[in-house]
């Protein structure tokens, strides 16, 4: 039969509110990173700077006007994200068990080319990846904080190391999360067949 | 052996369905992106500027509600103290205003009962309190100095400011302009210091607020006013948010 084919032997693999909030937070981290950047750039922590033409804002009132008005969909749209995650069981299905070597395993099979990067199933090198950038975020938002209101929230920011510690913990989880990009980026645009799935939700059944 | 079937559109429709989603998201995502790199910069007058003006307003009104009008800012030791302090303006350090401390007088304007101008004699004379406290600059550094003056708040008092006025605001000898809500005004730590680690920059009298950025804190002082009108500031005026707690 042709027409019972399509349609029927597709299966939902990522759920909506994982590809509505994932790509909201893709928009989100995009603005962070990229308008961070030239809030850094202001006064370097290292001896470099974020070249101009990959940055957002266009000077430093602007920059930070896109950060601090990101940061309010980063923060919410991540609250929403966890909080479905952990109530559905979409973080117990999807990220555990964890397996430092399962994770090593996969990563060297990757490297010779025989991982199978099913739709739908994550390995165990992307449940690690996932759960780290989970964590970088959570991080990136907590020091943001920290740098935001090192008086009001002087807990925080003395937990952090003080205010100058916790510039340097902001822009680490920020290089963490830049890092994570660029593996996730690199291999959703490189492995055939995941990157439709993330905005149709829809994937042919398991092979 | 099954005879030949006609093909029709309509068996394809659920493909098509999905080309066409996949086609509109394609679309989405790339306006998305060029009216993103299409240099908001908080100069222009576009939709995506107005959206962050009105995000900082709400950032204000937020930074307000956080505000804690007893919670005090951390203090340091003499050891911690930054040497030398950066100077920090919109000009440079040769182009600083020289003046005069015996002619100086300070002036007060707006809601404010007893507008009598104030030599520095007078303001030596009023209680002085001090604070080793840390300047969180909006660029992102931070440097620790000693500030010494009169609490704002005994000041205010003291000339019959209304207190229960939105805003006080600053105008400076060196053309700077800034403005503060009253609630961060009358904080125990804001102070109206005469000396300061950073003597040459803001003599003889400047603003000195730990629970707020850098740029918040005036130098070189000349006029104080208390307001119900929106001052804005130099930098305000230009985009930073005006509120700019820490």
């Amino acid at each position: 039969m042709v027409a019972a084919s399509g349609a029927d032997a597709r299966k939902t693999i990522h759920p909506l509110f994982v590809r509505v909030t994932h790509w909201v937070n893709a928009f989100a981290i995009f603005v962070m990173v990229l308008s961070g950047w030239r809030i850094y750039n202001a006064s370097p922590l290292f001896g470099f700077e974020f070249p101009a033409g990959f940055t957002l804002g266009g000077w430093l009132a602007g920059a930070l006007a896109w950060h601090f008005a990101a940061m309010w969909l980063l923060a919410l749209n991540g609250f929403a994200y966890l909080a479905y995650g952990l109530v559905s069981g979409h973080f117990r299905r999807s990220f555990l068990p964890i397996s430092f070597g399962g994770a090593l395993d996969d990563v060297f099979l990757a490297m010779r080319g025989l991982l199978d990067h099913a739709p739908g199933r994550y390995n165990a090198a992307q449940r690690l990846l996932y759960i780290g950038v989970i964590l970088a975020v959570i991080v990136a938002i907590l020091s943001g904080l920290a740098i935001w209101k090192p008086v009001q929230l002087q807990t925080l920011t003395a937990a952090m190391g003080g205010y100058e510690a916790a510039r340097r913990v902001h822009f680490f989880a920020m290089a963490a999360i830049v890092a994570f990009l660029v593996v996730h980026i690199g291999l959703a645009v490189s492995v055939k067949g995941i990157l439709a799935p993330m905005f149709t939700g829809r994937a042919e059944a398991p092979r | 052996m099954k005879p030949p079937r006609r093909i029709s559109l309509r068996e394809f429709q659920p493909q098509i369905a999905r080309l066409e989603r996949r086609l509109f998201l394609k679309q989405g995502l790339s306006l998305g992106a060029l009216s993103l790199l299409s240099g908001c910069t908080l100069k222009d007058d576009d939709a995506v500027d107005r959206l962050l003006f009105a995000m900082s307003r709400f950032n204000d009104r937020v930074q307000a509600a956080l505000f804690d009008p007893l919670r005090l800012a951390p203090t340091f030791s003499d050891a911690d103290v930054t040497t030398p302090f950066p100077f920090n303006a919109y000009y440079e350090e040769k182009d600083i205003p020289r003046i005069d401390g015996e002619d100086y007088r300070l002036r007060l304007s707006g809601l404010v009962a007893d507008q009598r101008p104030w030599s520095l004699s007078e303001l030596r004379a009023l209680p002085q309190s001090s604070q080793i406290t840390r300047l969180v600059c909006v660029e992102g550094w931070s440097a620790i100095g000693t500030w010494r003056g009169v609490a704002f708040r005994h000041f205010l008092e003291r000339i019959g400011a209304d207190l229960t006025a939105r805003y006080v605001g600053f105008k400076c000898a060196d053309k700077y302009y800034s403005s503060i809500d009253m609630p961060s005004a009358l904080h125990p730590q804001t102070l109206l210091a005469l000396d300061f680690t950073d003597a040459k920059y803001g003599y003889p009298l400047r603003l000195r607020l730990p629970t707020k950025l850098g740029f918040k804190n005036p130098k070189f002082i000349g006029e104080i006013f208390v307001t119900n009108d929106y001052p804005g500031g130099y930098w305000e005026d230009k985009g930073y948010n005006w509120f700019s707690g820490s």
